[in-house]
């Protein structure tokens, strides 16, 4: 039982991070309906950011969390401009092969830049308390407290707020957006700037537990679209939810079966999930490409 | 016979050259170069059927070039099997794997399907490093032997110790490859395949099963990505699971879009040009990645049909300048 509620408990802080760097990718995938291949290594970015400002700038772990984000925010709007928008009327498989263009492109000068080699992000709250028999570290529960704050001010943003709403407007119906004058362009540049600053909160929240390096984002990229599909995409409750499935079937899979296999655990769901439901789980049917 | 002649002369010049190669290279690197780059343009070519003919974008091409070496590795040299049953029982395997996996993975659509593809590479890929007793885990397997002599007794003996031996094993599988492209595209089911690349809507409409279609283009396209796969495995010696990895997937893709895709010249050419150009930048070496990635975008921006499309556009404009005059 004990084993239990402590994977449940990891699965849901793997979760919470999960579905902030999905519920990025979904909002993306809403605006412009290309898949971001390259968002798994914005959040990579992400944390070297946070991890140089904290190294050599001698910033504080927030103030480095929240200038990565800004940071991480202009390079969305760059990603955006330089890589999609150029194919954005071309169709077909260009978008896919442009994205991943970028995601070669980051990946392999982050490589170069930086080396192969994994860094540490120095965990500014080693404390650790014991609730019912387990071990809870503060980070991770600060990782779980700062995830679910984040996602109830985006869903504040986007519902509440007239700039945030003109980003579902776009999601829905993109000439009736611009027929009553959203300019669709500045969307799109908002919608990958909260999607890759998301990205980088969510790397800042982890660094601290996990270790950073250039191929941290290749599999939390593939995973945040494992939970993009689950949920649907577009839809941003199936991401949260998406989210913390995933999360929990990895810690438990990991838990009980076996650590080297658990991410086959979760893309295999993933399959699973598609052949009953091919749009997923929250997702609508989709006609055409 | 003469009219067969002034249509396909060109095709005849560049099978003349190709047999004779091994005669006029005998620098032992840039033949074993060549010869890869034969092997990578069988791969090519089966993803631009998938990828290109029937509009899939399948991000698993890597993993089933994988299994094939996989196959090949475990059943000739952990299971002493004769090479030539093991290459098409690996490819075999492949296909089928392709099957079961195409029948979920296939009803998705688009960027689903892209997702959902590069999910089962992964998959694989992590099979290959972490199932130590069948794959040797992350140290892959080592000692694989080359493909077993064809020996007709009493006539003659062909073994494929050398190079050039080597060179005209892969170049046989390649013209094989692009004999059944060939057939496959220019027959009433390619029309199909084309159709449904076009427009699955439309398609439908129009009477055609385009499950079935998209099924039957992925199985073919895994089984050939797998033959390049075992015949891989066989000439190199060794593998690791970085076969399987999306490092692999990105290869191919990249020489069907540079060299031009929906066509039958253009990822050979794609994977002709890449790995020679790739020589000479040698010295780029870290650079090299960043420089595919630029291409990349370059590539679909200004000239989504590659290298052939450019071709075609050259060639386009010469003749309407010689109506003109």
């Amino acid at each position: 039982m004990e084993l239990f509620l402590q994977q449940v408990f990891n699965g849901i802080m793997l979760g919470s991070t999960y579905a902030i760097v999905a519920l990025g990718l979904t909002m993306v995938f809403g605006i412009l309906h290309v898949p971001n291949f390259a968002h798994g290594q914005m959040y990579m970015l992400g944390a070297y950011v946070c991890f140089f400002l904290i190294t050599i700038f001698g910033f504080a772990y927030w103030p480095a969390m929240a200038m990565s984000a800004v940071v991480l925010a202009l390079g969305g709007v760059i990603l955006e401009v330089l890589v999609f928008k150029p194919v954005r009327n071309a169709g077909g498989i260009a978008p896919f092969i442009s994205a991943l263009g970028a995601l070669i492109i980051i990946e392999n000068a982050v490589v170069v830049l930086w080396g192969p080699e994994g860094h540490r992000i120095p965990n500014p709250y080693p404390g650790i308390i014991e609730v019912f028999g387990i071990t809870m570290s503060t980070q991770r529960l600060l990782v779980i407290g700062v995830a679910f704050a984040l996602i109830v001010l985006l869903q504040i943003f986007i519902k509440k707020t007239t700039l945030g709403s003109t980003i579902e407007a776009v999601a829905q119906n993109k000439e009736g957006a611009t027929l009553v004058g959203i300019n669709v362009n500045r969307v799109s540049a908002l919608t990958f700037a909260i999607s890759t600053g998301l990205a980088a909160v969510a790397a800042c929240l982890v660094a601290p537990i996990f270790m950073i390096s250039p191929s941290m984002g290749m599999m939390v990229g593939m995973k945040a679209f494992v939970i993009v599909i689950l949920g649907g995409l577009g839809s941003i409750p199936g991401a949260i939810v998406g989210g913390l499935i995933l999360g929990l079937i990895e810690a438990i899979g990991g838990g009980y079966f076996s650590a080297a296999y658990k991410d086959v655990f979760g893309f295999g769901a993933l399959v699973l999930i598609l052949a009953i439901r091919p749009t997923g789980l929250f997702g609508k049917e989709i006609k055409g490409r | 016979m003469m009219k067969w002649l002034k249509t396909n002369w060109f095709y005849l010049v560049v099978l003349v050259i190709a047999l004779a190669l091994p005669l006029v290279i005998t620098n032992r690197y840039y033949s074993q170069v060549i010869t890869m780059s034969l092997l990578f343009a069988i791969g090519a070519l089966s993803l631009n059927l998938i990828l290109g003919f029937t509009g899939q974008m399948s991000l698993a091409h890597g993993a089933f070039f994988a299994i094939g070496a996989y196959g090949v590795a475990i059943l000739t040299y952990t299971l002493g099997w004769n090479f030539w049953l093991a290459l098409p029982s690996s490819a075999l395997l492949a296909a089928f794997i392709g099957f079961l996996v195409g029948m979920p993975a296939l009803r998705t659509r688009g960027s689903y399907f892209a997702i959902t593809t590069m999910c089962l590479g992964e998959i694989i890929y992590l099979i290959a490093g972490n199932w130590m007793e069948l794959t040797g885990g992350h140290n892959g397997i080592v000692g694989i032997p080359v493909p077993s002599p064809i020996a007709v007794p009493g006539v003659l003996e062909i073994t494929f110790q050398s190079q050039a031996s080597q060179y005209y094993l892969v170049l046989f599988f390649l013209l094989l490859t692009v004999f059944v492209m060939h057939r496959l595209t220019k027959s009433l089911r390619g029309m199909t395949f084309l159709a449904t690349a076009l427009n699955e809507d439309l398609s439908e409409a129009v009477g055609i099963n385009t499950f079935r279609t998209k099924l039957l283009s992925f199985i073919v396209a895994n089984f050939f990505a797998a033959l390049a796969g075992g015949i891989y495995a066989s000439l190199i010696g060794s593998i690791s699971p970085s076969v399987a990895s999306l490092t692999m997937t990105f290869n191919f893709l990249m020489f069907v879009l540079l060299g031009g895709i929906t066509t039958l010249a253009g990822p050979i050419i794609g994977a002709f040009i890449i790995p020679i150009l790739l020589e000479y930048l040698q010295f780029l070496q870290d650079y090299q990645m960043i420089l595919f990635g630029f291409l990349l975008i370059v590539v679909i921006i200004y000239f989504p049909t590659g290298f052939m499309g450019l071709y075609a556009k050259v060639r386009d404009k010469i003749k309407k300048s010689r109506v003109g005059a």
